[in-house]
């Protein structure tokens, strides 16, 4: 049985299979149901939009049907219950479950109660592998991922999705660079990992020092809460915001990633520009998710 | 006054039964004592020799319990703290058996996991599960890294 709980399971073929797969998807299985008669468990212990409606949504073009949780609060949990045992029940209920927890290291845990596939929607500050897959897919779609000049920035000290991605990029010889307000940039020891599997990593004081020079910005939302002095976030976050003016000497095929929701660190005017790829890589959770759920299911 | 110099005596006398833990880097014999759970209230008969000269003329200390085989789990744990620590199982006043100390790739419920977010805290039926990848261990749940003062997170 197939489980994904993590990017660090995967290996570059893995990675390179499922991107193949999401691409020809629509017309693979044109026509057909491969999931009819499967029941998708979605189990969200957490807030979430895009995620659960797109793997529910993969999954409904795939033919089979979903089965909510619900609420935590009129589930087994709150009375108690222990995530291992809440597996257990519904591994017998459904042929494959999204979770999506707050503890980190619950999809892990889950795998080991579960006789079904289990796909990680999130947990807590760790991993989510589909949304680095669907990063992945969406860079496809512009360039080769190797040897690509990626740039990171936002709160890259506790942004899950920056950390996967990185980590996803050393199979790929990638060059990254960090760019991120005082004591929220990428952990020491994230750093020395990615350097030990062979990427470079370069960090820069300010956006405009790389910019022109990248392939991707990848940018991710700096979180207010970060910050005890409200006047310091509204100062910061200026200097991180992707305008216009910031793009006119960009490389060509500049591509901007952003994993949504967003704030104020995008200027809605880039939207319109041809750099913009964040509601693109939006979509591509169904694709993706649907290669995912037929790599487990199938 | 004879003028003989006086007899020379062992530091701690030999045991009949138990267990011998030699090599034990200088001044952490109290900490494999806190791993094993010997505290002043358990009612092993110990003995403790800090910073005893070797023959090899370093500096070493040295654990002997009576009446107590170190279990495969209890050995893991020293291998943490004293990686050149050999371990000797007495019967009868003889070594019956003596082996250093490898700590494994894998350490099960061996640490604590310093992140407070990791499911391994929580009331889950899980055992804390650990990689050693060189010097550090990984938790495999929450890829949490510990590379200094393991002794600290040893439950």
């Amino acid at each position: 049985m197939n489980h994904i709980i993590s990017i660090h399971d995967l290996d570059r073929d893995q990675i390179d299979h499922i991107l193949s797969r999401a691409g020809a998807i629509t017309t693979e299985y044109a026509g057909k149901e491969p999931l009819k008669g499967k029941i998708l468990g979605l189990l969200f212990f957490e807030p979430s939009t895009r995620t659960r409606m797109s793997f529910e949504s993969a999954m409904l073009r795939l033919g089979g049907s979903c089965m909510n949780l619900g609420g935590v609060e009129v589930s087994s949990m709150a009375k108690g219950e222990t995530l291992a045992d809440t597996i257990r029940v519904v591994s017998g209920y459904a042929d494959a479950i999204v979770l999506r927890h707050p503890k980190v290291g619950a999809a892990r845990l889950a795998s080991e109660f579960s006789d079904i596939p289990i796909l990680n929607g999130g947990d807590g500050a760790g991993q989510h592998p589909s949304q680095t897959l669907i990063d992945l897919y969406t860079i496809r779609q512009s360039m080769s991922l190797d040897n690509i000049n990626i740039g990171l920035i936002g709160d890259l000290m506790y942004g899950r999705t920056t950390h996967s991605l990185a980590y996803a990029l050393t199979h790929y010889n990638a060059r990254i660079h960090t760019i991120a307000p005082k004591g929220l940039g990428l952990p020491d020891s994230i750093r020395d990992n990615l350097e030990e599997k062979g990427s470079k990593v370069f960090v820069h004081d300010c956006i405009e020092d790389v910019i022109n020079e990248l392939d991707v910005l990848y940018i991710t939302r700096l979180q207010r809460e970060r910050f005890p002095d409200p006047a310091k976030f509204f100062d910061i976050s200026s200097n991180y915001r992707i305008t216009p003016s910031l793009l006119t000497d960009v490389k060509e095929h500049l591509a901007i990633l952003h994993p949504l929701p967003r704030v104020d660190e995008i200027d809605p005017a880039v939207d319109s520009m041809p750099y913009a790829r964040y509601f693109t890589q939006a979509r591509n959770g169904v694709p993706v998710r649907m290669a995912m759920l037929t790599e487990v299911m199938t | 006054m004879t003028g003989e110099e006086p007899k020379r005596t062992l530091v701690i006398s030999t045991i009949e039964n138990g267990t011998v833990i030699d090599h034990i880097n200088p001044g952490e014999a109290l900490i494999v004592l806190r791993i094993l759970g010997i505290t002043g209230s358990t009612r092993e008969c110990v003995s403790v020799a800090t910073n005893v000269t070797s023959k090899a003329h370093v500096k070493k200390d040295v654990v002997k319990i009576e009446n107590r085989e170190l279990k495969t789990k209890e050995v893991d744990r020293i291998a943490l703290v004293a990686p050149d620590a050999t371990i000797n199982i007495i019967r009868d006043y003889r070594v019956i058996e003596k082996k250093g100390v490898i700590i494994p790739p894998v350490l099960m419920g061996v640490l604590k996991c310093p992140n407070p977010c990791c499911i391994t805290n929580t009331n889950e039926p899980v055992m804390s599960r650990f990689e050693m990848q060189g010097k550090k261990a990984v938790c495999s749940y929450c890829d949490a890294v510990i590379s200094s003062d393991i002794s600290a997170h040893i439950i």
